[in-house]
Order: C-alpha cells, then sequence, then structure tokens
C-alpha cells in the first residue's frame, strides 16, 4: 500500500510545501486538519470572550468592563462560537471522516472543499476586527434583532459582511458534503449500511443548504434598511421589527440542529465501540435524525413567545417544539439500550460519550420547560436559557467534538494520546462545566435576565459559583490542547483498528492515514 | 493528482480559492467602506471585484481545459451535476426569503399595523402601501407630481408581462437548443442559444426602462415604504441571477461556436439551462405575486 503509493506519487506535479501547501491543499485531510485547527483557535477565542462575561458577572456592580463592551462581548463569543467554533469544527470532522467512512478516494469537489476552508479566516478577521472600530464590535446580540441592530455603527456592517462570508463557505461545503455522501460511496455502500456519521452530516448538510440562504436574506434585508432607506423592519414605512424575528429564526432553529446533529452521529459511532454492540435500532435513529430536521422547520416561534403572536400561533409553535421531544427521546433511548449490556469499558471518547448522552438530556428537558408557553412568558431571556443552550451546546455539541476527536485522533496522527490526561480532562471539564451552568438554572428561574453586566444582590452566590466555574472549565481547556500537542509529536504506536473490533471503513485503513485512502473503492460486503 | 483513466478525477493543488476569498473579501471590505463613507471604499471595491473576476475567468477556465483535455469521467460528471441542482437549491431559499417577507408584510403585519390604532390611528393599511408615513399609493402607471406624498406601481399588462413572454420564450429557445446539441445540429444549436441570450438581455433592458420610468414618473422606489423594498429586492435580486445566467448562456454560447461539448456529454450547457429555467420560474413567482396581485 505505502509503496503503491509513493510510486503513484511519482507522476504528480510537485506538490507545494510550507504554508503553500495547506493554502493550495485539496486534500480532504489536509483541509479537516485546517478546519478542525481553525475551530480550536476559534474555541479559544470566543472562550475568552465569555470569561470576560464571567469575571464581570463575579460580582454585583461594574467592575471590569463598561456596559457597552459587555454586550459586544456576549454578541461576538456566540458569534465566535456558533459560526466559527462548533460549524467549522463539524466540517473538520465530515472532512476526515466522511470519505474515509463511504471508501471515496476524497471530497467529490476538492478545490471548492478548499475555498469552503478558506473564505472562513477572512471572514473572520472581518468579523473580528470590527472590535477595533470607533463604537466597537456588533453589541446587539448574535441574533442581531432590528430595530437595535439598525442602529447600531459600521460593526454591523461588518458583521453583515462576515455572515455573507461564512454563509457562502458553508453552503459550498454543505453541497461538497451531500454529493460526496450520494455520489462517492464506494461499491456495496448502500444508504442504509452508511455509519450514522454519514446520516446525520447528510441532513445536516441539508439544513444548512435550506437555510443558510434565508439567513443571508435577512442580513441582506437589515443592510438595506440601514443604508438603502428600505423599510422591511420599519413601522412607519408598513414594515414590521417583529419580520426579522421569524426570518431570522427560520433560519436559526433549523441552526441548532446543524449545530447537533453531526454531534448525534460522533456519539453513535463511539458508543458501539466502547459496548462492543452494534448500534441499537440503527434504522430509528436515522428516520428520527429525519424527523428533527423536518419539524426543525416548524418550530421556530417558540423562540419568539413573548413578542406577540396570535394564540393560534402560540399554540402551534408549542405543540410543535413538544414534538421534537419524541425522535429526540428515541435516540437517547437507542443510545442506552446500545450499552445496556454491553461489555462496557470507558477510555476518554466513551466517558465523554456518555457524559453527552446525560448532560444533553438534561437539556434536552429544560428545553421542554421552555417550550411550554405559559411557562415561557417566566423563563425568557433569562438565565434559564443560557443554562438550557450551554447544556445543548456545550455538553452536546462541543463535548461530542472532543469525544470525536479523542476517538480519531490516533487514525488521524498514528499514536496513542495520553489517556490518564485525556480523562484528566474529561473530569475537570466536565465538573467545571457543570459548576458553571447548572447554577444558572437557579438564577434564570428566580429571575436574572441574560445580557446584562450587573445584577440584584439576592443572584451573588450562584455568579460567583458560575465564574469561579468557568475559569476552570477555560483552564481545563488548556489540557486538552496540550494532549492533543502531545498526541501529534507522538506517543504509543496506535494500530490499524486503534479500539477492539470497531466498525467502519476508517479502521481498515493504516493509522495514521495514509494522504490518499481509498483510490481504489473497497468492496462493501 | 492527475487523473487516470476511468478513476475519479482528483486536482492538483490550486491557487484559484485563495485568490477568490480574497477578492471576495476586499469587495466587501471595500463595500463596507463605501456605506460608512470610508474614501478607499470604492477603489477596494473595484479592486475586489478584479481580483473575484479573475478568479473566475481563471478558475472556471481550468475546468474547461481539464473537461476538454478528457480528465473526467461521467462520475465526475454526476458529481457536477448534483452540485448544481443543490446550489440552484440554495438561490430557491434565498429568494424564498424575500418572498417570505413579502407574504408576512402583506397579509399579516400590515393589517395588523392597521389594525392598531395607537400610533397611527388613520392607517388604513392596503396593499400596495408605503406605511403610515410613506407616500400613499394611486393608480398603477399613474405618474406623480409630487413623490414625497404620492406614488404609483407598475401595472401587471405593459412591459411586466412583456417580458413574462420574453423569458418564457427563452426558457423554449434554451430547450430548442438543447435538442439541437444532442443531435449535433451545431448549426440550430449556436443559432437558438444565441436567441436565448438575446432574449435575456431584451428582457434586462426592458426591466431597466422598468425601473427608470419608477424612479423619475411614478415615485416608486427602494425607499417607498414596504411595497418599494419588496417590489426592487425582490425584482432587483432576479434581475441579477437573469444577468449571472445570461453570462453563463453567453460563455456555453461561445464555447459552442469554438466547437466544445458533444451530443451526449455537455454538463455546462445542461447546469447553465437549468439555472436559465430556475429563474424563469421565480420570475413566473414574481409576475403573479408582485405584479398581478
Amino acid at each position: 500500500m505505502a509503496t503503491a503509493d509513493a510510486a503513484h506519487h511519482g507522476e504528480h506535479h510537485a506538490h507545494p510545501t510550507g504554508i503553500l501547501r495547506w493554502i493550495t491543499t485539496t486534500n480532504h485531510k489536509d483541509i479537516g486538519t485546517l478546519y478542525l485547527l481553525f475551530s480550536l483557535s476559534m474555541f479559544m477565542v470566543g472562550g475568552l470572550m465569555a470569561l470576560i462575561i464571567r469575571a464581570e458577572l463575579f460580582q454585583p456592580g461594574l467592575q471590569v468592563v463598561d456596559p457597552h463592551f459587555f454586550n459586544q462581548m456576549t454578541t461576538m463569543h456566540a458569534l465566535v462560537m456558533i459560526f466559527g467554533a462548533v460549524m467549522p469544527g463539524f466540517v473538520g470532522f465530515a472532512n476526515w471522516m466522511l470519505p474515509m467512512m463511504i471508501g471515496a478516494p476524497d471530497m467529490a469537489l476538492p478545490r471548492l472543499n478548499n475555498w469552503s476552508f478558506w473564505i472562513l479566516p477572512f471572514a473572520f478577521t472581518m468579523l473580528l476586527s470590527s472590535l477595533l472600530t470607533a463604537g466597537g464590535g456588533p453589541a446587539s446580540g448574535w441574533t442581531l434583532y432590528a430595530p437595535l441592530s439598525i442602529q447600531g455603527g459600521m460593526s454591523v456592517d461588518m458583521t453583515i459582511f462576515a455572515i455573507h462570508m461564512m454563509g457562502v463557505s458553508s453552503i459550498l461545503g454543505a453541497i461538497n458534503v451531500i454529493v460526496t455522501i450520494f455520489n462517492m460511496r464506494a461499491p456495496g455502500m448502500t444508504l442504509l449500511k452508511m455509519p450514522l456519521f454519514v446520516w446525520t452530516w447528510l441532513i445536516t448538510a441539508f439544513l444548512l443548504i435550506a437555510v443558510m440562504p434565508v439567513l443571508a436574506g435577512v442580513v441582506t434585508m437589515l443592510l438595506t434598511d440601514r443604508h438603502f432607506d428600505t423599510a422591511f423592519f420599519n413601522p412607519a414605512g408598513g414594515g414590521d421589527p417583529v419580520m426579522f424575528q421569524h426570518i431570522f429564526w427560520f433560519f436559526g432553529h433549523p441552526e441548532v440542529y446543524i449545530l447537533i446533529l453531526p454531534a448525534f452521529g460522533i456519539i453513535s459511532e463511539i458508543i458501539p465501540t466502547f459496548s462492543r454492540k452494534p448500534l441499537f435500532g440503527y434504522t430509528t435513529m436515522v428516520l428520527a435524525t429525519a424527523g428533527i430536521a423536518f419539524l426543525s422547520f416548524i418550530v421556530w416561534a417558540h423562540h419568539m413567545f413573548t413578542v406577540g403572536m396570535p394564540l393560534a400561533g402560540e399554540l402551534f409553535f408549542m405543540y410543535s417544539t413538544m414534538l421534537i421531544a419524541v425522535p429526540t427521546g428515541v435516540k437517547v433511548f437507542n443510545w442506552v439500550s446500545t450499552m445496556w449490556r454491553g461489555a462496557l469499558t470507558f477510555e476518554t471518547p466513551m466517558l465523554f460519550a456518555i457524559a453527552v448522552v446525560f448532560l444533553f438530556t438534561i437539556g434536552g428537558f429544560s428545553g421542554l420547560m421552555l417550550a411550554i408557553t405559559p411557562a415561557d412568558f417566566q423563563y425568557h431571556d433569562t438565565y434559564f436559557v443560557v443554562a438550557h443552550f450551554h447544556y445543548v451546546l456545550f455538553s452536546g455539541s462541543i463535548m461530542a467534538m472532543m469525544g470525536g476527536a479523542y476517538y480519531w485522533l490516533p487514525k488521524w496522527t498514528g499514536h496513542m494520546y495520553d489517556e490518564k490526561l485525556g480523562k484528566t480532562h474529561f473530569w475537570l471539564n466536565t465538573i467545571f462545566f457543570n459548576i458553571t451552568f447548572f447554577p444558572q438554572h437557579f438564577l434564570g428561574l428566580a429571575g436574572m435576565p441574560r445580557r446584562i453586566p450587573d445584577y440584584a444582590l439576592q443572584f451573588t452566590e450562584f455568579n460567583v459559583i458560575s465564574s469561579i466555574g468557568a475559569f476552570g472549565l477555560g483552564l481545563s481547556q488548556l489540557l486538552f490542547v496540550y494532549v492533543v500537542i502531545k498526541c501529534v509529536r507522538g506517543g504509543e504506536k496506535a494500530s490499524d483498528e486503534v479500539w477492539e473490533q470497531p466498525r467502519g471503513l476508517e479502521w481498515t485503513v493504516p493509522s495514521p492515514a495514509p494522504y490518499h485512502t481509498f483510490e481504489t473503492p473497497p468492496r462493501v460486503a | 493528482m492527475s487523473g487516470a483513466q476511468g478513476s475519479y478525477y482528483l486536482p492538483n493543488p490550486s491557487a484559484w480559492p485563495i485568490i477568490g476569498s480574497i477578492g471576495l473579501f476586499t469587495l466587501l471590505l471595500g463595500f463596507m467602506l463605501f456605506l460608512n463613507e470610508g474614501t478607499a471604499g470604492p477603489w477596494l471595491m473595484i479592486f475586489g471585484a478584479c481580483v473575484t473576476a479573475f478568479m473566475l475567468i481563471g478558475w472556471f477556465g481550468t475546468v474547461i481545459n481539464e473537461s476538454e483535455g478528457g480528465l473526467y469521467n461521467d462520475h465526475v460528471g454526476m458529481s457536477f451535476r448534483m452540485s448544481m441542482l443543490w446550489f440552484i437549491f440554495s438561490e430557491v431559499m434565498f429568494f424564498a426569503a424575500f418572498f417570505g417577507a413579502l407574504f408576512y408584510t402583506r397579509t399579516l403585519a400590515v393589517p395588523w399595523l392597521a389594525d392598531t390604532d395607537l400610533l397611527w390611528p388613520n392607517y388604513e393599511g392596503g396593499w400596495p402601501t408605503a406605511g403610515p408615513k410613506g407616500p400613499m399609493p394611486i393608480d398603477a402607471d399613474t405618474a406623480v407630481s409630487n413623490p414625497a406624498t404620492q406614488f404609483s406601481t407598475i401595472g401587471p399588462w405593459g412591459i411586466p408581462v412583456l417580458n413574462t413572454l420574453l423569458l418564457l420564450s427563452s426558457s423554449i429557445t434554451v430547450t430548442i437548443a438543447h435538442h439541437a446539441l444532442k443531435q449535433n445540429a451545431r448549426g440550430r444549436l449556436i443559432l437558438w442559444l444565441g436567441l436565448t441570450v438575446a432574449l435575456g438581455i431584451v428582457f434586462l433592458y426592458f426591466q431597466a426602462i422598468e425601473y427608470h420610468h419608477a424612479y423619475t414618473e411614478l415615485g416608486l422606489t427602494l425607499g417607498t415604504g414596504v411595497y418599494g423594498g419588496t417590489f426592487f429586492m425582490l425584482t432587483g435580486f432576479h434581475g441579477l441571477h437573469v444577468t449571472i445566467g445570461a453570462i453563463m448562456l453567453a460563455v456555453v454560447w461561445l464555447r459552442c461556436i469554438r466547437g466544445h461539448f458533444k451530443p451526449d456529454n455537455h454538463f455546462a450547457f445542461e447546469a447553465s439551462a437549468w439555472y436559465w429555467h430556475f429563474v424563469d420560474t421565480v420570475w413566473v413567482g414574481l409576475f403573479v405575486f408582485v405584479y398581478v396581485f
């Protein structure tokens, strides 16, 4: 295999080396690595912003930053984490794993794949440099609600154009994923034989193509309202600021599933391996994913219960939202059933996977509480919402990615990571996560609003606990970076299978995976 | 890696994507500065647009050379076809956002605004409207004397219906050209495809006349409340897509003249034709919901 590869390379044009290799690469593994490194660096940037927020909230009163800068931090933290850390992170996993999982030589459109990535550093240069402009960065919250965002300075324009660029990147990337899955599968790899990570990404890519253009449309309306005299969101001209929220959340709710479905896919790969059993209810997993995707298009206004809607609308969006609990429940049931009577071992990826199942479920239940319209009138825009979406986004999406990183790092680097340090990272991460975010449930139920730099005295204790947890959580990620670097640089040699009889084509190629895999498609029985 | 016969073609490392990113970034940075009165704005925009155009020409040129060089097999062709269809789907969703805005304001927001007596007690709503503070609508196609207080809409049965016929005909001519290509009748192919591009250009010309009429005589501008906004954003983005589609078809036409494409293998032709049918379909939606009703 190795010699055949070397011989094949002889005929190639000279490949650029050094930085140019990474800028011009058309290789899915290179591009996957770029995405993952970009995601990790944005995770650190967004994390620093979170720590500024938590530092300010450590005590009541204003001590660290002024309120306007605080608002910029809450806005940027969300934008950076959603569009910079979580979405590119999953695309990184998709780039690395999809071709190997379906037995393809690469992504279907390798040059386009390169462009999808290389738009992102430019988009985030635009977004982050808005912090340096007069008046600072965007401060309207990541949802950019009109009319507040219409009144903002040039940083709002920079955010709009950055979103346009991220949208181009996401749409092109998603097209690549869908076409790869539909057109590049090895002979015998029928749709219902695909690993669940491939399935979840297929559906995620569909959601991306469906809703990123809608986001582009609504921020374009924002731009024309700001500069070209239109009145989409201005009642004096017959428009309606609430319409911004409707169109935004028509994007925003499927976006939530874009952020979580690939995580479900990663979990569905890890749990069977360390349970030494096939995934329980594979077909229902696929159907549940598709069901969640369908429902995601008809629930958006549950983000807007308090904004003023006809009663029929409130009821429709309440019941449709609660329906999502059914396919999600199917998934949790299947993960638990996969573990049931399995020969479980608890390596770091499995610890992360189990924690995700447990903690994501907590986030799911708080989501159900928020779905109940009359109750939401109390919870809306409180710290309860903040706690809810960090339980699904951090202990769902991000911890699933961490688990996935530990799971596939040996395949990527050819070395085992340091198991002891990995487990230490897991426990520090998970304990500090709960210290940070669990108290926020109580704060929210007690009435502390989100996105404020100061609060009433009775909220002090829980905020102190939350801030201490946040700094622990932030610092524990440095250990993650150390473990990754250590694993890249060396360590115990990983076998081709890495784990004990894992399922999937990626485990049939050497570790580290050669630069080109499956140039001749494998035959799948 | 270079594609061996029969295997899936994987391109070598390429500089076009990074050039495209620099172009896009510079273009948008320039636009942003232009909107915020930065003096460098227009120059950066021009520079960014040139870099982007350079990238498009270079990248597509590379693809055309690879295609004519026989590097693509049917498997690659299928990837291209699927990608184009999904790309068109993303465009459909982009227009859906603006149609959604139109439907939402017409059927919900404006009636609610009219029912609420708190801020503007005398506002009657209805459609077309420029809102309680905007100019009042008068009969379609009536020139207005004072655009600050009145505006008039464009009736469907003048230029718009003519444009509908033009675009529908162009969908037919492009199909005739496609059949000619499949029968390897190159003369007919070049004639009918050229006619398609011409129809597209005439459409754009009429739309320019219509816009001029609206701005100078009807008092209908982008700033004419929510009616003007939805009207110009929908028709404007559609016009932009007609322009893109016409450029695509023109490139394909030039390639036809040069003898590119085979009766059984002509992805660029198909993709441009699909795109053309897509802008045609969007126009029918526009004609019905923006002009007629």
